[in-house]
Parts: structure tokens; sequence; C-alpha cells
């Protein structure tokens, strides 16, 4: 049976890990290489890179970080943060990347998923979508959820996933950040309308938020990064606690 | 051989000691080979890519890689000749993903032909489950020395919307909502369905397994 994965995501500025991170044996926290190499010794069952870099040299320096990561790390790995191109993507699936994950240019420019998906195969497209609860109705937004759209979450997904993605990456503007558990009634109704797997993101705070997230949201994966990047859960435990809830993980 | 022993200007195709690299990795624009040529490396491994037949030929070991569509890899295999290649290769040969679906008699994604090596078929998940199918599951029922040192029930990273049905040559199976191959054999050509350069520790001791066989 298909497990439940469990997926820390690193925040990259310049080729560094931005946000703190609580590891007392890293030579270097601000390393990705150093952070990924321990998550995947550690159960995490992929990673996702995202790159909030905005400078003229990012492509380069993210096109390195992706090469040295894959030369290191021995689970997938999927890369975001700022992709627009089908150039940008070749980039960086030839340099190792497993995955990468689109945003805001999949909204400006939908065609571009199918684009993607037909270049690459819908196996390595993850379309992120970042949606806030306004009145009671699920609303897309960018630029990490500062910019509204008038699409909505459901319409969205529905679409991506028509125009190729191989899966979603879906993150609560309300949860996020709250350490108060998914979005897991909206994650439920996306995961039962959509034949992709859903990545839940956003509000993960202690295990048993990732075991809602799987038992009612129904979701294939979920990601975090603080609870994980500072310790508060470590990736075995919740591992340990999901299987005696009855959630299958690999262990 | 190891890289200490002999380094990559053997990567000509009339170079080298027996005429031949460690490992190639066949190249015709298909998928994220980089990461199969890093998992050589961490192994030892030279690699090199290649889509010279007789570069091909005279490697010790060949990696047949692939994600993608079938149909318009297979197009890009005959656009090389390297569909006739492939089949009459003798030294050991390991079709990955796509590369192995490629390897069997006929698949369903765009009612594709394949090389026909195993006498099998490749068609649709349709079970109500996810597809792509994406993520770690389990191999057992394990039937080969690619195996040795592997426990049934190993888990193993996977990314398909398509698999190949159980057959005479299975030497691994999977289940999702279905029981499917995900590793195959006949003679000296091996095919597994998951990806062994990112399937951790065990992915690594399959990948060295076959390296050494």
């Amino acid at each position: 049976m298909l497990t439940k994965r469990i997926i820390p995501c690193l925040d990259i500025k310049d080729g560094r890990t931005v946000k703190g991170v609580n590891f007392v044996n890293l030579r270097d926290a601000g390393d990705p290489v150093e952070l990924a190499k321990i998550y995947a010794t550690s159960g995490a069952d992929e990673l996702v890179f995202l790159d909030i870099s905005a400078t003229e040299e990012k492509r380069k320096t993210l096109a390195n970080l992706v090469r040295r990561v894959a030369e290191k790390v021995n689970i997938p790995f999927t890369v975001g943060g700022g992709i627009s191109s089908v150039e940008d993507v070749d980039i960086l699936l030839k340099n190792g990347a497993d995955k990468v994950s689109i945003n805001s240019s999949a909204v400006k420019n939908p065609d571009l998923i199918n684009q993607l998906s037909a270049k690459f195969g819908s196996q390595c497209i993850t379309v992120a979508i970042d949606a806030k609860q306004i009145n009671g109705e699920w609303m897309v937004h960018l630029v990490g959820g500062k910019v509204p759209t008038d699409l909505n979450l459901f319409q969205w997904a529905k679409e991506v996933e028509e125009r190729g993605a191989g899966e979603i990456l879906f993150t609560s503007m309300n949860n996020d950040g709250t350490k108060a558990g998914f979005a897991n009634e909206a994650l439920a109704v996306l995961s039962s309308a959509l034949k992709i797997p859903i990545i839940a993101s956003g509000g993960a705070g202690n295990m048993q938020h990732f075991t809602d997230a799987f038992k009612i949201g129904k979701a294939d994966a979920a990601l975090a990064a603080s609870v994980f990047h500072f310790k508060e859960i470590e990736i075995k435990d919740l591992k340990e606690e999901l299987r005696e809830n009855g959630v299958e993980v690999r262990l | 051989m190891r890289i200490s022993e002999k380094e990559i200007e053997t990567s000509s195709p009339f170079g080298g000691v027996r005429g031949g690299v460690d490992l190639v990795i066949i190249d015709y624009g298909a998928g994220n080979i980089q990461s199969l040529k890093f998992a050589a490396k961490r192994l030892g491994y030279n690699a090199i890519l290649s889509s010279d037949a007789e570069e091909i030929r005279l490697a010790d070991k060949v990696i047949f890689p692939g994600v993608g569509e079938a149909s318009s890899a297979m197009k890009m295999l005959k656009k090389t000749g390297l569909d006739k290649v492939i089949p009459t290769l003798k030294q050991p040969v390991l079709g990955i993903c796509l590369g192995m679906q490629l390897m069997c008699d006929y698949c369903e994604e765009g009612d594709t032909k394949g090389l026909g090596i195993f006498k099998a078929e490749v068609v649709k998940f349709n079970n109500g489950l996810k597809v792509p199918q994406i993520g770690w599951n389990r191999i057992f029922d394990l039937k080969s020395k690619l195996f040795e040192g592997i426990s049934e029930q190993e888990f193993v990273y996977l990314v398909h919307s398509f698999y190949v049905k159980e057959c005479e040559e299975t030497i691994a199976s999977t289940n999702y909502g279905v029981e499917y191959t995900s590793a195959i054999q006949k003679d000296n050509f091996y095919g597994v369905q998951f990806h062994p350069e990112k399937s951790s520790d065990a992915g690594e001791k399959i990948l060295k397994n076959f390296l050494e066989s």
C-alpha cells in the first residue's frame, strides 16, 4: 500500500536556508545540503526547496544548489519559487531536481502547466496553490497570500489537474503560521474531487495535526517547515504516532 | 571497476582498458538522468551519459532510464536507432521506470509498441486510486540477486501512472489497488518500476547489486 508522505520544506535565499534552524550537530546550519542530508536520514520522504530570492543571479545560484543536493541526497526533492518558463524548468531538472513547483506563473499563464507536463511529464510538475477563505469562499492568492485573485480554489485546482499537473501543493493562508492544524475540510473536498495527489501545507503544530490531515483531510502528503526545523517534532516520532493511528507510513 | 582505477577519459568509444566504460546511462532526452549519474558516483562508479550505439555496446553495464510519455520516448529511440541497439545488448541492462516499460511488448500509453524484451503489457491504473501513484510503496516476492540483502516488504520510491502487469518474468511485485510488476528480469535484462536512485539506502543497495552483477 502506498504510504503517506512527510515533507519538510526549506526556504532558500541566495543558496542558503533563511529561517533559523535548530540543529546543533550541523556544521553549517545555513547550508541546505547539510540540512537535506539530515532530513533524508531521519525519515523524511521527500524535500521541498522554496527559493525566495529575487536577484538576477538567482537562477544560476539555484541550479548550483539543486546540483549539490542531487549529488548528496538519495530521496526525491522538489524545487519551487519564481519558476516561470519551460527553460527555467529544463535547467532545474537537468541539474537533478525530481520535480518543480509552480505557483504565480501558473495563475498568470495557465498554459504553462500544459507546456511543462507535455515536455517533461506530469509526474514532475507540482502546482502550488495558496488560498484564503474569505466570507466562506476559498479564493486563490498570490505572493504568499498578499495578492487576491478572482479564482476559486476548487475550480482552479480542477483546471490545474485537467491541464496536466502531477500533484497539487495546497497551502491554506488562514492556517499557515498558526500551528493550529491544517485546513482539513478544504483538503478533504480537494482530495475527493481530484484524481491527482494533494499535499497539505500550512498549520502544522503538533503530531495530531498530521493524523488529522491524512484521516480527515484525506491528504496524500503533508508539508511543514518550522516544526521540523526547530525540532518540535521529530519525523521518526511523528511516523510512529501516525502508524499507531492507522496511517500507513514508511518507517 | 572503481573510479580510482580508471578515470573518465575512457568515455571515448575507442578508449579504455577493455574499450568501454563502467556504466553508460542511455541519454535519449528523457527525464532526470543526472540523479542516476550522481547515485552511481556515490557508489564509486563512473557513469557517462551517451546516445552513441558503439559506446553503449562497449560499456560494462547499461542503464536505460526514462520518465515522460511512452510514445514520444519511443519516437526518440527510433530516431537515434537505439530501438535496434538495446534489445541486442549482451551486458547487464537495467531499465528504470519508463525505461522498463518500454522494454515490454506493449504500452497502453500512446498505443505504443515496445522493444519486446519482456513478454508483458503496460496498462494504466484504473482502480479509483490517485494517479499518478507518487511516493513510497513496498516490494515483495523478491526473486532475484538484484535484491540480495533487501528485505521482503522494503520501501521504494515510485512515480507512475502506468504499470507492468504481472507475468512469468516478474521478480518483484507491488500493490497499488492491483498487484503489479515492480521489477522484472529476462537473461541479462532487468527492469525496475521504482527509482533506485531516489529510494534511500535500499535503492542504493539494489543499484549496487546491479552494478556488481
